[in-house]
């Protein structure tokens, strides 16, 4: 298969070397030392992985590095603008909607794609959303709090 | 591991861990310690018997070398003003790095934010047992404050000494030490600076008490809560050293199996890779994760497998293999109470493994330099898992390193350091370091598990609803919380120690949830026997006030007594005692009775863990606790068969999702009057049984054994 040699990463060229079945997450985190990004099952059952592909969510461990070619792939390390925290991570810390941590940067990026579709979504679409999303410490309800309260914060801050 | 009882872990086999600890070699002499860390002000905390003595495994052992050797903690406050605190506690999402921080800001008088915890580090913390049981909180919460409080007086001395003032009359606030009457201040690092000045605290130093506590008391998010909402954090499969391979291990094919016979030529001739076969265990390391995998795949194994116990025979299997009960509790006369007791109950009620499944795996970096082995793992246990390695490779403990990254969650599941020593064998033959990164299905086939259990329980009740006698026995799945709380003349309580089938071991709050969930299922199943309200039932046969007070609390919260609005709605009530913390649960589910499907409505769970350190990150703990339980209690299971686990997925192993979080209410009974227990692992003992119970409500099904529901059904549908 052929080898994978650039992907767009957080708005910017990455070189890279990788048979093009690499899963996206193995390329993102050993070669691009993206680790923001998280291993939890390799089968798309726990979130902990997800990234933005032109805007949609998507599991880079079962996306072979060869489907992310070309197109636009966000990590959480690329949400900050300007320095400042994306309205999602902000809510997440203020709602503190977070224990161990490591599930956080998955739901992060699941939060910011709901928005992008469902600017103002209730607490069952939340659910429902991110029920792909695993959180073992069990802080689901801070996490629908969290996702209520970007959903402010991104209306104010687009008002 | 499995369960080899030995000195006081007899009584609790998950606990293997309190065997006795390795004799502790306190590297650091004073000078060294002030040329590591700067100048400034330096407070020890020293124990010596008490309970931090206790937790780094008893037993005193003298002034051997320049600085005391029981060291709990300790404290230093350097020339530019930061606090830089040393604990051998680590965090793994019990926010323990920030309601410690929160009591040394409240002692010390400083902002939270000029502090900083070093966690777990061997070459740089003071020994510790391990941050497992709910003892961070009790034990190590206090040591700090005590240290803290000892670190602000040295503070006013200097001022005082300074001023030639009486330091009586002077005050410490925010990190500086002011002269109300002169109006004069000076700040901590001015007073630190050029000084060389430790001192050791042995005797308890009075603090600060709770109904005055400023800081603590109150919420405070987590400390370093940017790093991880930005993926900055790094956990330990995020460790990245210069010229690091990665990583496999070839895994037998059932538990028990034993290698025949290994062809590796076709993994050795692969570039870059290395191969280690040495006895059991075969890994390679290779410079990229992909071809780690593709080496691992080309190995030729033959193995030898030996026939194993199977879950369909594992309850037999553990009554028939129980070894003779240590530790029984015995009051009273049983066989006579049982015997003239007016109404008589007898049930068995099993619980099955589970796994902890943390969404961080097992994993570790290990790097040698200079016959000096550095190893970064996600552990409950640095100090436990540096002796292990210090073990397996006959190093002295001084030429080991364990650092533990903030970790991605334990569950008591990560005291062992399997990962750690794979990775350092590697990398001792690659001679590079190595990166390995169990695959979820190594964390659910080769961690260990929460010990499956057989509980018979027979009891006796007169008619007005007095409870004469109970008898007690647990077979294998521990002690913990085996006692009953209720106030019964005539008792026998043992425990049966099994060799487990299955590697098991440490799982959040041990045996407690399977204890509190037969003798609070029992308890009901009494309670309808004796036709009276189960609720009425318990207080009835209680004493004790503060369980008492949390189940007239949680009763109040929930509504207990309200009639039912649907014939598939059930309400259900449970409660215990454990570690120090007293919780009571209410439940409600809704049974739909044509599919047979449960749904978990409503959670109100009451909780006495004496004064309330951080309210925030306790409803934290109590919500979370709550929703991990919920696995247990409806759906978790291990499945195996022969040796090999059948569901080692997350897409076969159901763990609780948003859909499955019902709404649940806390009631915080906060004791400023009593010491602060830790939080982690009571709050879920009463939930499985609180909902047992609303399904029996519900449905008049009494479901005797846990996971309840594995396949969401409670009465089994038309075709089984």
């Amino acid at each position: 298969m052929a080898k994978v040699t650039e992907l767009r990463v957080n708005g910017k060229p990455a070189a890279v070397e990788a048979d093009g079945e690499t899963p996206l997450l193995t390329v993102l985190r050993d070669q691009l030392d993206l680790t923001g990004t998280k291993y939890g099952c390799g089968e798309g059952q726990c979130g902990a992985c997800t990234v933005l592909i032109d805007g949609l969510p998507r599991r880079s461990c079962l996306t072979p590095v060869s489907a992310a070619e070309k197109k636009e792939i966000t990590t959480i390390g690329g949400l900050a603008a300007n320095g400042r925290m994306h309205p999602v991570q902000q809510a997440f810390l203020d709602a503190e909607a977070l224990q161990c941590g490591y599930c956080t940067s998955g739901m992060v990026m699941t939060a910011v794609a709901l928005l992008r579709a469902h600017p103002d979504p209730t607490e069952e679409e939340i659910a429902r959303f991110m029920e792909g999303n695993v959180c073992r410490c069990g802080t689901y309800p801070w996490i629908v709090a969290a996702v209520r309260r970007a959903a402010e914060l991104l209306r104010k801050s687009r008002s | 591991m499995s369960s080899k009882p030995a000195d006081n872990a007899a009584y609790e086999p998950e606990r293997y861990e309190l065997s006795s600890p390795p004799a502790y070699h306190f590297a650091l002499d004073r000078r060294e310690f002030f040329r590591i860390l700067g100048g400034g002000v330096a407070v020890v905390l020293v124990c010596w018997s008490g309970q931090a003595g206790q937790e780094s495994g008893g037993g005193r052992r003298g002034f051997r070398e320049s600085l005391p050797k029981e060291i709990g903690a300790w404290l230093h406050i350097g020339e530019s003003g930061e606090v830089t605190v040393f604990t051998g506690k680590v965090e793994m999402g019990q926010n323990i790095r920030t309601s410690l921080t929160q009591a040394v800001a409240e002692e010390l008088r400083v902002p939270v934010a000029s502090i900083r915890l070093v966690m777990g580090d061997t070459d740089l913390t003071p020994f510790d047992m391990g941050t497992f049981g709910s003892r961070t909180t009790p034990t190590m919460s206090p040591q700090l404050r005590r240290v803290a409080a000892v670190a602000r007086d040295l503070l006013v001395e200097l001022a005082a000494k300074r001023w030639n003032a009486e330091p009586a009359k002077l005050v410490a606030v925010e990190g500086k030490v002011s002269d109300p009457a002169s109006g004069r201040s000076i700040e901590y690092k001015e007073l630190a600076r050029g000084q060389a000045l430790a001192k050791a605290v042995i005797e308890d130093a009075p603090l600060t008490p709770a109904s005055e506590w400023k800081v603590a008391g109150k919420s405070l998010p987590k400390v370093n809560g940017a790093d991880f909402v930005t993926g900055k954090h790094r956990f330990t499969p995020d460790v990245k050293r210069e010229g690091m391979l990665h990583g496999k291990v070839l895994r037998p094919p059932s538990f028990g199996a034993t290698l025949a016979s290994l062809d590796a030529r076709a993994a050795e001739a692969m570039p870059g890779v290395t191969v280690v076969h040495d006895g059991n265990f075969v890994g390679v390391a290779a410079p990229s994760e992909p071809e780690a995998t593709r080496a691992l795949a080309v190995l030729k194994a033959e193995w030898k497998s030996v026939p194993q116990i199977s879950r369909r025979e594992l309850f037999d299997y553990l009554k028939k293999n129980a070894r003779p009960g240590e530790g029984r509790h015995e009051t009273g006369s049983l066989e006579s109470a049982l015997s003239s007791a007016g109404h008589r109950l007898d049930a068995t009620y099993t619980v099955t493994y589970i796994a902890h499944a943390p969404l961080e795996p097992r994993a570790a970096v290990a790097e040698w330099q200079d016959g000096k082995l550095t190893v970064w793992t996600g552990t409950q246990r640095p100090f436990g898992v540096r002796d292990e390695l210090a073990e397996a490779f006959r190093l002295p403990l001084d030429r080991v390193r364990v650092i533990m990254p903030d970790t991605g969650a334990g569950f008591g599941g990560k005291h062992t350091g399997d990962a750690a020593v794979e990775a350092a064998r590697l990398a001792k033959a690659a001679a590079r370091p190595v990166k390995l990164v169990w695959t979820r299905e190594e964390e659910f086939t080769w961690a260990y598990f929460r010990p499956a259990g057989v509980i018979e329980i027979k009891s006796g009740v007169q008619a007005g609803g007095a409870l004469t006698a109970w008898e007690f026995h647990n077979y294998n799945s521990g002690a913990a919380a085996i006692r009953t709380p209720y106030d019964v003349p005539n008792q026998r309580i043992e425990f049966h120690p099994v060799d487990s089938p299955l590697r098991q071991g440490s799982y959040r709050a041990l045996a407690a949830p399977a204890n509190h969930f037969a003798r609070e299922s029992h308890m009901d199943e009494i309670a309808h026997r004796v036709k009276i309200d189960p609720l009425a039932f318990r207080l009835r046969n209680l004493k004790d006030e503060r369980l008492r007070a949390v189940f007239e609390a949680v009763a109040k919260q929930f509504g207990w007594g309200r009639a039912k609005t649907s014939p598939g709605q059930g309400f259900g009530i449970a409660g215990g005692i454990e570690k120090g913390g007293y919780v009571a649960t209410c439940a409600e589910v809704a049974v739909d009775r044509a599919a047979g499907s449960v749904r978990v409505v409503r959670v109100v769970t009451a909780f006495d863990c004496g004064a309330v350190v951080n309210p925030d990150g306790l409803q934290n703990q109590i919500v979370g606790a709550t929703i991990m339980g919920l696995g247990g209690a409806l759906f978790e299971a291990i499945d195996f068969e022969n040796g090999r686990i059948l569901n080692n997925r997350l897409s076969q192993y159901r763990v609780p999702r948003f859909s499955d979080v019902p709404q649940i209410e806390v009631v915080l009974v906060d004791r400023k009057d009593q010491p602060s227990a830790g939080a982690g692992e009571t709050p879920m003992v009463a939930l499985a049984p609180a909902i047992a119970n609303a399904i029996f409500a519900a449905t008049g099904i009494r479901l005797r054994s846990l996971p309840l529901v594995p396949n969401g059904r409670v009465v089994p549908a038309a075709e089984g």
